[in-house]
């Protein structure tokens, strides 16, 4: 390949492809017209569902008792998930194991937010009203939170009948790692974890499913984005063919970055409701619902070994990777994992790898695809790893990279691990990004900073993206054996059709689920190329109908599929309608067809344009006058192509696979600097040089990567789907849950240095993928060098950060010990409790609040949304509590319990509450003491753990519900004892405790 | 203050784009479930339900605010606009024009509480500087775009677009 790596699609080459066409899908989605799946109701009698999850991270099913939700009016019915297994069959995983995996709970709940029970209703509201009233029994079970604890000897067990957590565990080797190590000077190893987080579209998730009887046929209209590679595997758990499992994806559909693949397992379900109740029935995710159990990337607790000669030349490299799949190993996984197996020496020649992949299962929200699948997780094994040999060697990080760059002039490159990488100029590439960057200056100035005490700190990272994925790669997850079992997977089927109706204007189908990529605007500039009409003349339909679309098992938007396979099969389509058009113009214009031209809405003879026959005529005699079409052409314009990259074969015996069909590269280098007092970090400069090969499209080229480094700089500084070490979910928001916006992104510098691919028709290669595998690499790069730290955990928090710089090292909450459930439930202080204390001066004497506390009329008439509270028993009561907050109203069941009371000077809670909303319990300390004037003087502190929805909305939401809480009471209790008292702290005993533990459930989403 | 019972629907009367409408609502509907579900306006979206993301932004009395966390029967008798509003016909405004010609938007889903909160803006900061921009629009998220379209957008239909170009389109 030529290393000045100029696209071909010049100015002069092409009239539209590579021209920053701004896009025919903006004036829709800017006026509010576009259709989006909420947006759309295609049945009549349309009912609402709304699902009850599990506020446990683990627990038996004992009893589901649905009948005051069935009561209630607008109800129209209620499915279990015993009733769904019942009519389904679970669904499969490439990845053999004893798993099964249904779309909602069936015995047990193996994490928070799992479905559990369907309310179906006249609307949305009801639905949301009877789930208050669904009553589950829960054993609740120890939960297997983090994966290294989850793999230990004794660990809770999700599933039972699979004897561990551990799903899947193989080993692989290319060329020969261990002599590689052996022979080499320089070994270097790191210990890493790497985060989960989730790209968090901002539609949620949405279905619509009608069941239809005689045959069973299921008609579902949903936001799913491919892979279609799904729609046997829902079939197979409906137990329909095929054919009668309609899957119809509306125009518009709100960002995926991978999530919404996970979309089938609500059409599975919905379906299966719809089916079950005889209703057609429509479901909406909200956004706790998307935080808590749609989908994540897969976080990673891995190391990486690397072996140096002294050189600088990488010989060999070892990864360990311990996947986590949280509570199944749901299709597509293990693909992240294995996605970039076959690319696994990235831009470098090493030849010697080393890999073994293992597959935990845990209490914690299944994982699926994800901006970036598996790269994210790979480059920040292999970036920092180079950026730590570089130090440890004394060399330039950007010099070690370049002594090991694959040469320019060894393209088409076969890695060890069978990718056959298409082309490229790495060397030019990394020199184009330090220009940009300003490298010297960059160092000079990070030399400064230093001499002045101050932290700065210069990442690179670098890296490929491959694109356009063989369905075949997935398979690397069996053993050769296995795979000589099954039948073979290879390829990557791409689809387009293109019509052309009577008057010649142009409609272009597409296979590609796009969530806001731009396909049908560079659809219509490709037709509008081979057809020599104008883009406005196309008309593409986005929408897949699998009843009526050429679609394939690959179809969907996923793995930068458009620019590397679909872009051709619409090039190759319009090619086949150009011809047509010329065979027909051919008759009329009597020339050879090679001298033939479409331009100008024309068939014209080239040179000779005034010799020429517009379009719209040649269609229309395609469609009016078949007996005078030339031999060997159909009536009409109506074509289809579906092609795949011949180079995508199958897994060999030696488990290689070249797993994609193009590979654009990515250079990233950042200086940044923190602030030790805060923790906060300033990016001073990010540039991101990026190879995509042709560029179709340089606006949306350049906004796929302004995009995807977003993502990727928000799951290096702010993103975490964070859990307790009990499984509670702590980021059930987006006040918990933190994206980027546009005040914490920093100004991105974007380079190209683009070689065509020859392995795609257009030269170009798939993008909108990297910076965001990159990004995190690039980051904790640059942290380390500031911090001169070698182990750097993301997301880099203010918090993280600041740990770092104190010389702390950070760990995550899911990681801790989990606490031990004792009988009385004592809580513990520790991260996820909610701890506190405070005092308060009471206008009454301290044998008249002691009796005021203790008396549950007393306590009825002051503790806020108190509607019962009686006597148990000596010292123990119940309390019937409905807390609103925000518009958020929620009814729980208290139990309090006093002990080791002490008239008239203290006591202690402990209190255990339930409701629909979450679960949780406290335990509190109180004591009396006389304050002058006849006044008491009130101090308290508690600890409280949550669960279930109110621990996802989090501590800073619960804090405020809970003084709120705290101030209704304090002057109730003051309006009681008739003075008025002094506060500073607020609050009273059992009060107090059942204000905390309902202000803790008052938080719902809606 | 009339009291309404808490199944009880109540009638809303409401201007919304310059045209009155009306519907009915429980007290307890939000205002986007009934612009969307009861006036079929379904250009203003839904993304969170607890007032961050900003993509259920629609002015109601001149003020933007998150219709996911108002009550419809809050808007009695409001004056609203909502993205349904801003092109004059068939034509886009100069926002909606910048913001495609800029490539302020991909899915397109937070735009028009983006837009919303950008009229808004302008209104009030007719000539604003970047870093305006970017402190009024911490109030939205927008996963696709990373925000550079939708800075130069704002900045560009407000006139104060410097020509500072921060990428270099190779080659």
């Amino acid at each position: 390949m030529t290393s000045n790596a100029s696209a071909p699609a010049g100015p002069g080459r092409y009239k539209w492809i590579g021209k920053p066409v701004p896009r025919k899908e903006d004036a829709a989605l800017l006026s509010g017209r576009a259709q989006f799946i909420d947006d759309i109701e295609p049945v009549a009698n349309l009912k609402h569902a709304a699902i009850l999850r599990s506020p446990h991270a683990h627990a038996r099913i004992l009893k589901i008792d649905a009948s005051r939700a069935r009561a209630l009016p607008g109800v129209t019915g209620i499915v279990s998930g015993a009733e769904v297994a019942e009519i389904t069959r679970p669904i499969p995983s490439v990845v053999k194991t004893a798993i099964a995996y249904y779309p909602i709970a069936v015995d047990k709940v193996r994490f928070v937010g799992e479905p559990v029970a369907v309310v179906v209703a006249e609307d949305r509201y009801i639905a949301e009203d009877a789930l208050d009233l669904i009553e589950v029994a829960y054993e609740p079970l120890a939960a297997a939170v983090d994966p290294l604890r989850a793999m230990e000897e004794g660990a809770p067990l999700l599933h039972d009948e699979l004897g561990s957590n551990v799903a899947h565990r193989r080993s692989f080797e290319y060329g020969e790692p261990d002599a590689a190590f052996d022979g080499a000077e320089h070994l270097f190893a790191l210990d890493y974890r790497f985060p989960k987080y989730a790209s968090t579209p901002i539609e949620t998730f949405g279905v619509t499913a009608h069941y239809l009887p005689s045959p069973d046929r299921f008609t579902v209209w949903s936001n799913f984005q491919g892979p279609f590679v799904l729609h046997p595997l829902m079939a197979r758990a409906l137990g329909v063919p095929g054919n009668r499992l309609r899957l119809i994806t509306p125009p518009a559909s709100g960002g995926s970055f991978g999530i919404k693949q996970a979309v089938f397992t609500y059409i599975t379900l919905l379906a299966a409701v719809s089916r079950i109740l005889r209703q057609p029935v429509k479901w909406t995710e909200d956004r706790l619902e998307h935080l808590m159990a749609s989908s994540s990337a897969a976080d990673r607790v891995g190391r990486v070994e690397a072996a140096f000669k002294s050189g600088g030349e990488l010989v060999g490299l070892r990864f360990n990777n311990i996947c986590n799949m949280g509570a199944y190993v749901r299709a597509p996984e293990p693909a992240s994992v294995y996605r970039m197996q076959a690319t696994s020496n990235g831009c470098y020649g090493v030849r010697n790898i080393a890999i073994e992949n293992i597959l935990v299962v845990t209490n914690q929200m299944p994982t699926g695809l994800n901006r970036g699948f598996g790269g994210p997780q790979f480059f920040f094994a292999l970036e920092r790893m180079m950026d730590l040999a570089a130090k440890g060697l004394g060399i330039d990080p950007a010099d070690l990279r370049r002594r090991n760059f694959i040469a320019k002039d060894s393209f088409p490159y076969l890695c060890p691990g069978g990718s056959l990488l298409d082309s490229g100029d790495y060397t030019k590439a990394l020199d184009e990004c330090l220009r940009l960057a300003g490298y010297p200056e960059l160092k000079a100035k990070r030399e400064q900073a230093r001499k002045a005490g101050r932290l700065f700190g210069i990442g690179f990272a670098v890296g490929l993206e491959p694109s356009g994925s063989n369905m075949g790669y997935v398979s690397l997850a069996q053993t050769a054996e296995e795979r000589a079992l099954a039948e073979p997977k290879s390829g990557a089927n791409s689809s387009a059709t293109i019509s052309m109706d009577p008057t010649g204007s142009v409609t272009v189908q597409l296979c590609s689920t796009p969530n806001g990529q731009g396909h049908a605007t560079v659809a219509a500039q490709i037709v509008a190329e081979r057809l020599g009409i104008e883009p406005d003349q196309v008309d593409v339909v986005t929408e897949i109908d699998t009843q009526t679309s050429a679609w394939s098992i690959a179809s969907g938007n996923y793995a930068n599929r458009f620019a590397a396979q679909v872009s051709g099969a619409v090039s190759m389509c319009a090619d086949k309608v150009a011809d047509k058009l010329k065979l027909i113009a051919l008759e009329i214009l009597e020339c050879d067809v090679r001298d033939i031209l479409l331009a100008d809405g024309a068939a014209q003879i080239a040179g000779v344009p005034e010799k020429s026959i517009a379009v719209r005529k040649l269609a229309a005699a395609a469609h009016w006058n078949p007996v005078a079409m030339p031999e060997r052409s159909e009536p009409g314009i109506h074509e289809t192509v579906v092609f795949s990259p011949p180079t995508l074969t199958s897994v060999d015996d030696r488990d290689r696979v070249s797993s994609a069909v193009t590979y654009g590269s990515v250079f990233d280098l950042v200086a940044l600097e923190i602030e030790p007092a805060t923790g906060r970090v300033s990016v001073d400069k990010y540039v991101s040089l990026h190879d995509v090969g042709t560029m179709l499209n340089p606006l949306i080229v350049n906004g796929q990567i302004h995009g995807g480094f977003a993502h990727g700089f928000g799951c290096a500084m702010l993103e975490e789907i964070a859990y307790d070490a009990n499984g509670n979910l702590l980021s059930g928001t987006f006040a918990d849950y933190l994206c980027p916006t546009a005040a914490d992104i920093p100004a991105l510098t974007i380079g190209h240095l683009n070689a065509p691919s020859p392995m795609s028709e257009l030269g170009c290669k798939g993008l909108g993928d990297g910076s965001s595998m990159l990004t995190p690499a690039a980051m904790a790069n640059a942290v380390a060098d500031a911090l001169d730290m070698k182990e750097v955990e993301l997301p880099l928090n203010l918090h993280r950060v600041w740990q770092m710089v104190q010389g702390q090292k950070p760990v995550p909450a899911s990681a801790l010990a989990p606490t031990e459930k004792k009988a009385d439930a004592v809580v513990a202080p520790g991260p996820g409790v909610l701890s506190g204390e405070g005092e308060t001066v009471i206008a009454a004497d301290r044998e008249t609040v002691w009796r005021t506390l203790l008396d549950p009329d007393e306590l009825a008439a002051v503790i806020p949304g108190c509607e019962k509270l009686t006597e148990q028993g000596p010292d123990r009561y119940a309390a019937s509590v409905t807390i609103g907050i925000a518009g958020i109203k929620g009814g729980y069941e208290v139990a309090i319990e006093l002990k080791d009371k002490v008239a008239p000077e203290s006591l202690r809670i402990v209190g255990r509450a339930d409701g629909a909303l979450g679960h949780g319990s406290a335990e509190g300390w109180v004591t009396l003491a006389p304050a002058g004037d006849g006044r008491t003087a009130l101090s308290y502190r508690y600890n409280a753990r949550v669960g279930g929805k109110v621990a996802a909305v989090g501590q800073r939401m619960l804090g405020a519900a809970t003084r709120i809480l705290i101030n209704q009471f304090f002057n109730g209790l003051n309006r009681r004892l008739g003075g008025a008292g002094q506060r500073s702290g607020g609050g009273g005993p059992i009060g107090r405790l059942i204000a905390v533990l309902a202000a803790l459930f008052g938080g719902g989403s809606r | 203050m009339r009291r309404i019972g808490g199944n009880e629907r109540h009638r809303i009367e409401l201007t919304v784009n310059g045209r009155s409408h009306a519907g009915e609502a429980e007290p307890r509907m939000l205002l986007s479930d009934f612009l969307r579900h009861r006036l079929g306006l379904y250009g203003t979206h839904v993304g969170c339900e607890h007032g961050v993301c900003g993509a259920c932004t629609v002015i109601v009395d001149g003020r933007a605010v998150r219709s996911c966390t108002q009550y419809a029967i809050q808007a009695e008798g409001a004056t609203i606009e909502t993205v349904e509003g801003l092109a004059d016909g068939e034509r886009l405004n100069a926002l909606q024009q910048a913001f495609h010609e800029h490539h302020g938007l991909q899915c397109g889903f937070c735009s028009a509480g983006i837009l919303m909160s950008a009229v808004h803006f302008l209104k009030e900061n007719p000539r604003p500087s970047e870093a305006a921009v970017r402190d009024m629009l911490s109030g939205h998220i927008c996963r696709c775009t990373g925000y550079d379209g939708i800075v130069r957008a704002i900045l560009d239909a407000a006139g104060t677009l410097k020509d500072q170009t921060k990428e270099t389109i190779g080659e």
